[in-house]
């Protein structure tokens, strides 16, 4: 609606202002067309590239030249023959989709009772949480590893899973959005009679689909192209994920690039469908409708 | 006996009471509206009474029980809020059937239950539908539907009508009544529209900071305000408070005029109030005159013209007919009978009877 509105206005304008404002409004046009074809092109290199090098031979590999000499599909029929990748395919899968699982619930468990609940150190609480958010993960592996070492958690999906189950960030994300739901919705489900659990999850929850749908993309994201850890945490390569995987192929002296970027772009896949699945449950108003008109 | 009492109910909050022991009884089947300016503690009394906030002092007690440890679900009690809260992602029927929850109705009782309230509120059609699809009017009754569908001893409505505009929330008024006659169901009704509480209430209850001011039908508190507060907030537009001193059976006004008030007491010297509802007031020859002034505006009305009268800097509204009212910048003489005035002592605000 919006867009439109500023379209006709714009045009209309133009005509009653004449030729000149026409060439500056077009002159702005084009630079800002420049910009965003600019950011475009920056964005989609990478792929295009990851694409272009799963299509190429070894030896033309280091050419800069987008199109392939001779363009063949040997790459991915190598890839997917390997047995190697199904197994890594299927562990980055079962992590990610558990991580996620784990962050949509925990996350949003503890942003709703940070957000509605009033007790004493909730806000030193909130603080502690966030803090943590200040720590990049290069200096909490070290402690990380030596926990997993003492547990003998080394080589395990929970030792790959057990730092990403809940994040700070996800707390934080949920308990800003539970602040957008009214009390009175919660008051009202307490006369009705559910539980305070059943309030989270049956009234509270299904108003912050949102925030929930973005959570579960950011985290699978997350976790499906998290690198560092699952490649220090893992020495069995058949716990390795898809990326620790993925780069395994070749050794130092001989990268495989092409087989890394097959490997990749097949692994885009489960991203694609993720984030189409979820998309869609990002749409805005949803808490609005239940209140006055 | 009486259906909710409360008993020396006090509200603290963060060392602020905010209710000083408040005593009110409620028949069954009575609808009483709580009326009183913003920050009164209307909304307090009630959400206390629903069990969402804490009892500080004093007891609360439903149908013969003292609730104030209970749940809110266990008190027998239903709510409807100013911002309706039904539930968005649900259906009308969801949402209705939520207040049945608790309830150990089978299924199809429940169904039958919903269908009922649905008809009685003229929604049957609407049962499909997710809030998102109603209108402000109809979301409303989906609220009270979900309110209703319990048979609760007491509702509890916290200003329902504040969001509608003013045709629809004529509406709605009328419709509740309606509902109160036919389904009988004790009700607290929040407002702080005195229009609302007139046209509503079997008994008003009028608040200020924290304390009752009077408890009486809406007849008692318009024609015998118990002190000055509660005769200027009900009645629109507000009763006149003409200053005086009360000697002798009479009040000297501060323009000089004396106006036999026979029979009250109070000592002589006493500084008081002489209220008059702009109804009671009217033009008057210049000899049965009480104040004279000049018109600063007239309001025509259709069967009468509200006459704002500047009488010695003070304005003092008077009403005058609806066919050649006065103008403005005319001289005119007010004139009332003592019988439709009130007497209040000016230092505490008290009728004198
Ligand atoms: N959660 C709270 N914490 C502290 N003070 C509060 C709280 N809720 C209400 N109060 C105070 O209690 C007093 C009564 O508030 P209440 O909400 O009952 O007023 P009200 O009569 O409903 O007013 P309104 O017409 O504006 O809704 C006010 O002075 C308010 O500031
Ligand atoms: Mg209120």
């Amino acid at each position: 609606m919006t867009t439109a509105d500023t379209e006709i206005r714009a045009s209309s304008a133009a005509l009653l202002e004449g030729t000149r404002a026409k060439q500056r409004r077009s002159l702005g046009q084009t630079i800002r067309w420049l910009i965003l074809f600019g950011g475009g092109i920056l964005m989609i290199m990478p792929i295009a590239y990851m694409i272009s090098t799963s299509l190429k031979w070894p030896f033309e590999v280091y050419n800069v030249g987008l199109i392939p000499e001779e363009p063949h599909l040997e790459n991915y029929q190598y890839v997917l023959e390997d047995g190697r990748f199904y197994g890594w395919f299927v562990n980055s899968l079962i992590i990610a989709t558990i991580t996620t699982i784990s962050n949509l619930f925990f996350d949003s468990l503890v942003g709703y009772t940070l957000c509605k609940f009033t007790f004493r150190g909730r806000y030193i609480v909130f603080i502690a949480i966030l803090s943590t958010l200040m720590i990049p993960t290069e200096m909490l592996v070290i402690p990380w590893y030596l926990m997993s070492q003492s547990f003998g958690w080394l080589d395990s999906y929970w030792g790959i899973m057990f730092p990403g189950l809940m994040t700070a960030f996800g707390v934080f994300l949920m308990k800003q959005f539970f602040e957008t739901v009214p009390d009175d919705f919660i008051e009202a489900a307490r006369i009705d009679g559910l539980n305070e659990f059943q309030i989270f999850w049956s009234v509270a929850l299904p108003m912050v689909k949102p925030a929930l749908a973005a959570l579960a993309i950011f985290v699978f994201l997350g976790n499906w192209t998290a690198f560092l850890w699952p490649l220090i945490v893992t020495t069995d390569t058949s716990l390795y994920t898809l990326p620790v995987g993925l780069s395994s192929f070749g050794d130092e002296a001989d990268v495989q690039w092409e087989l890394i970027m097959t490997g990749a772009a097949i692994s885009t896949i489960p991203t694609l469908v993720v984030f189409l699945i979820f998309q869609r449950f990002i749409i805005r108003g949803v808490v609005m409708a239940g209140l006055k008109g | 006996m009486s259906h909710l009492a409360l008993r020396n109910l006090v509200k603290v909050y963060d060392k602020t009471e905010v209710l000083h022991s408040i005593n009110l009884d409620v028949a069954d089947g009575e609808f009483v509206v709580l009326v009183g300016p913003s920050g009164c503690g209307k909304s307090t009394t009630l959400r206390m009474i629903a069990g969402l906030e804490e009892v500080t002092g004093g007891e609360i007690e439903i149908a013969g029980r003292v609730v104030n440890n209970l749940e809110p679900k266990d008190r027998d009690i239903a709510m409807v809020f100013q911002n309706y809260a039904i539930y968005p992602h649900m259906t009308v029927r969801k949402n209705i059937s939520f207040g049945l929850r608790s309830s150990k109705m089978t299924k199809a009782q429940k169904d039958a239950r919903i269908d009922e309230v649905a008809g009685i509120l003229g929604m049957t059609d609407l049962l499909a539908r997710k809030p998102a699809q109603l209108s402000g009017g109809q979301r409303q009754r989906v609220a009270i539907g979900r309110a209703m569908v319990r048979d609760p001893a007491v509702f509890l409505f916290d200003e329902p009508l504040s969001n509608l505009d003013a045709q629809l929330r004529q509406q709605m008024r009328l419709e509740i009544k309606k509902l109160h006659r036919r389904v009988q169901n004790t009700i607290i009704f929040v407002t702080h529209d005195q229009v609302e509480a007139m046209t509503m209430a079997d008994r008003i209850v009028i608040m200020k900071d924290g304390h009752i001011q009077q408890v009486g039908t809406p007849a008692e508190v318009y024609h015998t305000p118990a002190n000055s507060f509660v005769a200027q907030f009900i009645g629109a537009p507000s009763m006149n408070l003409l200053q005086g001193v009360y000697a002798d059976g009479a009040v000297t006004l501060f323009n000089g005029v004396t106006v036999p008030m026979p029979g009250r007491a109070a000592r002589a010297g006493l500084p008081v109030h002489l209220g008059v509802r702009p109804e009671d007031i009217r033009p008057a020859a210049n000899g049965a005159a009480l104040l004279s002034g000049t018109v600063s505006v007239a309001e025509p009305l259709g069967p009468e013209t509200l006459i704002y009268v500047d009488v010695n800097g003070k304005e003092i509204i008077a009403s005058g007919p609806g066919k050649q009212p006065p103008k403005a910048g005319d001289a005119i003489g007010l004139g009332a009978n003592p019988a439709d005035m009130h007497l209040f002592d000016a230092a505490t605000g008290e009728v004198i009877a």
